[in-house]
């Protein structure tokens, strides 16, 4: 446990040193920068677009950073040699595995962390002053607690990504891990339609093969509940318990299977 | 080369590259031609698809748009031909990616329904998109008091919007003041007294933007008292001099009115080639109910 937060700490040290913490800037000034547009653009709707655009920045510059600075994890050891000193001290490859992946979750968690407390602190400013009767007209209170579940979905949704380019960077080339990673977030958003596969063919293997691939990959759109949040609709604890319990069972799954992976590796 | 020198030859080389870009701009401006806008996806299903799970802030985007497409053919220039060609298409893209998107329906209802040429005039669309709002959220009152308007003001249809206004009073959440005003429709369609209370309610809607529309109907409501008014006036000047030309200096001189009458929003009133009184194309209250000057 003592080397997996030995790596988790030197994961999150480089990724400060890589400077990932910029995108905080960036993020910052397009939400101050819509807050200030937005009241003139959107017919009143200023703060369900900032609830959007929040979360949905939140999302993406969390999924860029997990998947760019995941699939460098493994890759950039081997790359740079530093592999070869790393295990020849006492520590496991699995303990390697678990330390990156810990070390990444813990950047992605103080960059999500900063973006809520800005995304707040705008809905706070952006509501301020506003009558009573206009804030009863809205789906749900600017600084609703609500927001949170889908801040934390989003959590899990990186979590998974993080895990999918970890697994891929443990055998493959940083640009094919991308480019897998990618694909398969992409394909995780329409898992849905794989089940239904069965409406628009005939063939009783293809239609097998859809339900494989729909119980297999990974089903992204578990972890979207922005709209439902913004628009003050019930996203129940069940959903939010059993939606945890899911992105953990296949985090999990993938962390042991990079391990297997990483420790068929020959490094000489 | 030292990092100073480096860094001044940068910005002297940015500097010299604005100021060749804003004099070119002033030397050769571009030719402003009056472009339709275009909307490369049409199909809800398909932008959905492609937004991933960014469908409510790509809404956003679709909203904002519908906005601008509105305003800019409604403010167009006299050569503009006013089509408002993308307005059903881009609420219809918003309402796909964000179906919770309250005001998209209730504000597009409101820009499809106006007349020409301040809206497209198709209080078709404008049902269409409520009815898609409600199979989204069924109890939703306020999609069917806004069909029941839609009924009543665009399409004088009181049967309809009664029938709207009784089952938006039946909706859970409700205000009280819908039943009564489900019975008032049926009994005194197309009265004016009817249609002013109608709007005196939507003014008191918590969203500014339709409490600023319900005050434009009111106005406009008030504006067809006067004219009913003023035509009195008219006819009984015709009456007594059928031979002295219409003009409000004729009327003002024999007594029938004080000065140049003006409308709620301060703009003088004009005659229809008819003789009647009607508001000035230069008024923010024009068109009235029922003008259709395409």
């Amino acid at each position: 446990m003592h080397a997996v937060r030995c790596v988790a700490a030197a994961v999150f040290r480089e990724s400060v040193r890589d400077r990932v913490f910029y995108n905080l800037v960036l993020f910052a000034v397009l939400l101050v920068g819509a807050s200030i547009l937005l009241g003139q653009l959107t017919a009143g709707q200023d703060v369900k677009i900032i609830k959007d655009l929040g979360l949905a920045a939140t999302s993406i510059f969390g999924l860029f950073i997990a998947i760019f600075v995941g699939i460098n994890l493994v890759s950039k050891e081997v790359d740079r040699r530093s592999i070869y000193p790393l295990l020849a001290k006492p520590v496991r490859r699995s303990e390697l595995i678990f330390g990156k992946f810990c070390g990444l979750m813990l950047t992605l968690l103080v960059n999500v962390i900063v973006m809520t407390i800005a995304l707040y602190a705008v809905l706070a400013y952006l509501s301020h002053g506003v009558p009573l009767n206009v804030q009863q007209g809205w789906d749900a209170p600017a600084l609703d607690p609500a927001l949170l579940k889908a801040i934390a979905l989003i959590y899990l949704d990186l979590g998974v990504v993080t895990a999918l380019a970890l697994f891929f960077s443990s055998y493959s080339s940083p640009m094919l891990s991308a480019v897998f990673t990618l694909a398969l977030y992409v394909v995780g958003q329409f898992n849905t339609d794989l089940k239904q596969f069965d409406q628009i063919v005939d063939s009783p293997v293809a239609i097998a093969i859809g339900k494989a691939c729909y119980y297999l990959l990974p089903d992204f759109s578990k972890f979207d509940v922005k709209l439902a949040v913004v628009h003050g609709l019930p996203v129940t604890a069940g959903y939010m318990m059993s939606t945890v319990a899911y992105a953990a069972a296949y985090v999990a799954a993938l962390l042991f299977g990079a391990t297997v992976i990483f420790s068929r590796r020959d490094f000489k | 080369m030292t990092r100073g020198v480096a860094t001044a030859a940068a910005v002297a080389c940015l500097a010299t590259a604005v100021v060749l870009h804003a004099s070119q701009a002033s030397r050769f401006p571009a030719p402003t031609v009056d472009r339709p806008d275009i909307l490369y996806i049409r199909s809800g299903a398909t932008m959905r698809r492609l937004a991933l799970d960014y469908d409510a802030a790509a809404a956003d985007a679709y909203w904002i748009r519908t906005l601008q497409h509105f305003g800019r053919e409604r403010l167009a220039p006299p050569g503009h031909e006013r089509t408002y060609s993308l307005l059903y298409p881009l609420l219809d893209l918003t309402t796909t990616l964000d179906p919770y998107f309250t005001i998209a329906y209730r504000f597009g209802a409101i820009f499809l329904g106006e007349a020409y040429p301040g809206g497209p005039g198709r209080p078709d669309l404008a049902i269409a998109l409520l009815e898609k709002g409600l199979k989204a959220q069924p109890q939703k009152w306020q999609y069917m008091q806004d069909l029941g308007f839609v009924y009543y003001w665009h399409l004088q249809d009181y049967p309809a919007a009664a029938a709207w206004f009784k089952k938006a009073a039946e909706a859970p959440d409700a205000p009280t003041w819908m039943a009564p005003l489900a019975a008032v429709t049926l009994a005194e369609g197309g009265k004016r007294s009817a249609s002013r209370e109608l709007w005196q309610q939507i003014a008191k809607s918590e969203e500014p933007w339709l409490r600023d529309s319900a005050i434009q109907r009111l106005l406009q409501l008030d504006a067809m008292d006067a004219m009913d008014a003023l035509d009195a006036r008219v006819r009984a000047f015709q009456q007594r001099y059928p031979d002295t030309p219409l003009s409000w200096d004729a009327l003002r001189a024999a007594g029938y009115v004080r000065g140049v009458p003006l409308d709620p929003t301060n703009v003088p009133y004009v005659f229809t080639p008819d003789g009647h009184v009607t508001i000035s194309r230069e008024s923010r209250l024009w068109p009235m109910p029922g003008q259709t000057p395409r």
